[in-house]
């Protein structure tokens, strides 16, 4: 064995950080699903009948639905009825304030770096925090609810900006949209909500906290951001669970509506456990994140940071309805052991002189398999659109694969698009050349695949980019072969 | 300081080293000359301990340690500094803070503090003005881009930053134009000193007149198979290689 696969092995054998659950007595539904279990879901969160009417049309178009097998990953067949769709930390009601809120859970974030404590958090960022099915906290309301920022959870927004909600609510994600977005119309259980009146520059990042806690559950979350005309939101979402023999489910659907001038920039740092190092357990992340631009002028920008999960079947996407409108698309997906990710973005471009941007970066070790697939579609009436597309792929060893899978439709002939794609391997002068100047492998690594990554690490908020440097690090160090 | 006894290497089962032998004190500066091919570059790698190489035999002895049994890194560590012949690439790094890892690595293997990024950046300005290198060059991802003659001169920066015991340059000239060499040499004279050495591997003797040698060595086939001074370098230059190519075969 090299030196070089030596070091792989030792850094690759790194444990995952956030393997440890939380002993927090939690209330459940019986495993499997049915019409029932929805009508539980719903009267637990005493939410109106059109809601229940919504979640069983969605479940009733789901049952005649098929699962997706286009995706370049392979895993056995889900048993949907065996897994529990809703589980809630048990507390007498929501808590109303920090200090009705279980001193575990407060812990139990603590302990993920997340103080929901507000004194004590980073000035410049709400939380919310959201175990398993459940928000538990959400820090700053007030704060913002002086600029009339509507910062809670989906529950509360139910209960309290109802119409808001059925306004918008699968208006950017149609319930039979795909597959798993039908699947947590039917069964979501909670999320966060926001919206940003005309005009309002939010003054903080708001930032959702996901973790799974407890066992053979499921986690089928909803965020829902709009921006109002001429808003401008920047909003973080990261997440965690614990490390389980068995492979979980996440099914989440994010809508952004972004009206006319606004602007949504939202930023993922996605650290689901990604099954241990022969591929035993992780989570089956599969999610639905679009974005709609219906203004004219409006901007919606993603970034993401993927390094967790044991497969991975995400597209965030941008539907440029309105004139002039702008999408983007950052990515960095990293992929170890026995990983699986097939992500990437759709740019849908409907309206005149929209533009959109992806830069995509893979980077896939050990025997993990990493896909970009992306589509960019332009329409008929989009006249003077135009497309940049960059995808990246970095291999580390001989045992992995990277592909890219790009669609490009052109129904417009003023369209300008480009697309470049690059193929690489970290290359081992590159490391003997740290090596050279007293830089340790593990360094040397993690500096040539921060280097690689840049562009989209750019793109993060600065507390956001460093967590994600380290993850990548951690993710990758040393995987040469 | 450093001391290589018969030392033989190889790479794919061909065998480049046939047992070198070389003496090197601390204030000295040894040329290494030779045809292409003869292993210069191979005599660096394995000194800095490239892993493609095999060592087949011999001893190398590095301020009284067994320097091969050191990893790269350790060496470096220990003030081996290796000016690359074809410096790579690394996008997205910049030489700012590539040197930063360094530097903050080599110091906290020396027991000093890393450099907070105030004093970091004085030591650079203060290099820079050594090698007269332009910070926006610094900037940019480490040598991405760079013509031949900046990605030598960044090899210079790099060497100022670092202070090895050891430098060893693998044909920093090349690629350099005259007045970029001047400020080359110029640099590596202010950094020579009683404690430490250079070894300057060059096809050149103009720059030896910058920087000028205690000892000249012709490396042919593997094996150093002459040595003088500095005159030896100037005999080179008019008669080239064929007459000491001839004394070998003869021998
Ligand atoms: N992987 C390899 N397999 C076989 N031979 C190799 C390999 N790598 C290098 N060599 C050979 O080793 C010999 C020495 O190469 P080296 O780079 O040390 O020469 P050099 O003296 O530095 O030459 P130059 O003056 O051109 O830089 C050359 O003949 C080269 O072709
Ligand atoms: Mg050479």
């Amino acid at each position: 064995m090299s030196k070089d696969n030596q070091v792989l092995e030792e850094l690759t054998s790194k444990e995952y950080e956030h393997g440890w659950t939380t002993n927090i007595e939690t209330e459940s539904a019986p495993k499997g699903l049915n019409e029932d279990i929805i009508r539980f879901i719903s009267a637990k969160k005493n939410e109106p009948e059109w809601l229940l009417e919504w979640r069983l049309s969605a479940y009733r178009q789901w049952t005649k639905m098929k699962e997706p097998k286009w995706p370049n990953v392979t895993y056995p067949p889900i048993n949907y009825q065996d897994v529990i769709y809703y589980s809630a930390p048990k507390q007498s009601a929501k808590a109303k304030s920090l200090e009705d809120v279980d001193p575990e859970l407060i812990k139990t974030f603590e302990k993920l770096g997340i103080s929901l404590t507000e004194q004590k958090r980073l000035t410049g960022v709400a939380v919310d925090a959201v175990i398993d099915s459940v928000s538990v906290a959400t820090t700053f309301k007030e704060t913002l609810g002086e600029l009339g920022i509507i910062f809670c959870s989906f529950s509360e927004a139910v209960q309290k900006h109802p119409d808001l909600i059925k306004k918008y609510m699968g208006s950017v994600v149609p319930v039979n949209d795909n597959y798993f977005a039908a699947l947590n119309s039917a069964v979501f259980t909670d999320g966060s909500f926001c919206y940003i009146p005309k005009g309002v520059r939010c003054p903080m990042e708001l930032s959702t906290y996901f973790r799974i806690n407890a066992a053979n559950t499921g986690q089928f979350e909803r965020t829902l951001i709009v921006a109002d005309e001429g808003s401008y939101v920047s909003y973080l979402e990261g997440c965690t669970a614990p490390q389980r023999d068995e492979n979980q489910l996440h099914a989440a659907v994010v809508e952004i509506y972004a009206m006319k001038d606004a602007q949504v920039k939202y930023s993922t740092v996605q650290n689901w456990y990604p099954g241990d190092k022969e591929g035993k357990g992780g989570i089956y992340n599969f999610v639905t994140k679009r974005g709609l631009c219906a203004g004219d002028g409006s901007k919606i920008s993603w970034t993401q940071v993927e390094t967790g999960s044991a497969i991975t079947w995400k597209y965030p996407s941008c539907v440029l309805k309105g004139d002039n409108s702008v999408g983007e698309f950052y990515s960095v997906a990293v992929t170890n052991n026995y990983q699986q990710a097939d992500t990437g973005t759709k740019m849908i471009h409907i309206g005149r002189n929209t533009k959109s941007r992806i830069v995509s970066k893979g980077i896939s070790a050990g025997h993990s398999q990493n896909s970009y697939r992306g589509q960019v579609h332009i329409m008929k009436r989009a006249e003077g659109a135009r497309n940049f597309s960059q995808c990246d792929s970095l291999l580390m060893g001989d045992k992995c694969g990277a592909h890219t899978f790009p669609y490009i439709d052109v129904e417009n002939k003023s369209a300008k698009i480009e697309h470049e794609a690059t193929t690489s391997k970290i290359g081992e002068d590159q490391i003997f050349y740290c090596l050279q100047r007293g830089i340790d492998e593990e360094s040397a690594v993690a500096l040539i695949v921060n280097g690689y990554a840049k562009e989209v690490l750019n793109q993060l908020p600065m507390e956001f980019a460093v967590e994600a440097q380290k993850l990548l690090a951690l993710t990758l160090e040393g995987s040469v072969g | 300081m450093l001391s290589i006894k018969n030392l033989q290497a190889k790479i794919d089962d061909k065998q480049i080293l046939n047992g070198i032998n070389l003496e090197i004190k601390a204030g000295e500066v040894h040329a290494i000359m030779g045809p292409n091919g003869s292993g210069k570059s191979t005599l660096a790698s394995v000194l800095a301990g490239r892993e493609e190489y095999e060592v087949l035999g011999g001893e190398v002895e590095f301020l009284g340690k067994d320097l091969l049994a050191l990893e790269p890194d350790e060496r470096a560590r220990e003030g081996v500094f290796l000016a690359f012949q074809y410096p790579v690439e690394i996008p997205g790094v910049s030489t700012i803070n590539f040197m930063k890892t360094a530097l903050n690595q080599i110091r906290t293997h020396r027991g000093q503090q890393p450099l907070d990024a105030v004093s970091f950046l004085g030591l650079m300005k203060e290099k820079m003005k050594l090698v007269e290198i332009d910070q926006s060059l610094l900037n940019r991802a480490l040598n991405e881009g760079f013509s031949g003659g900046e990605k030598k001169r960044n090899e210079i920066f790099q060497m100022a930053m670092l202070e090895p015991k050891l430098a060893i340059l693998d044909e920093t000239d090349s690629g350099l134009d005259i007045d970029a060499l001047k400020i080359v040499a110029n640099g590596v004279n202010k950094l020579r000193s009683k404690n430490n050495a250079v070894i300057v591997v060059t096809h050149y003797q103009r720059l030896l007149e910058y920087i000028v040698p205690d000892f000249v060595h012709v490396l042919y086939k593997g094996k150093i198979v002459k040595s003088g001074t500095k005159e030896l370098a100037l005999e080179l230059e008019a008669k080239g290689y064929d007459w000491i190519k001839d004394e070998v075969s003869v021998a």
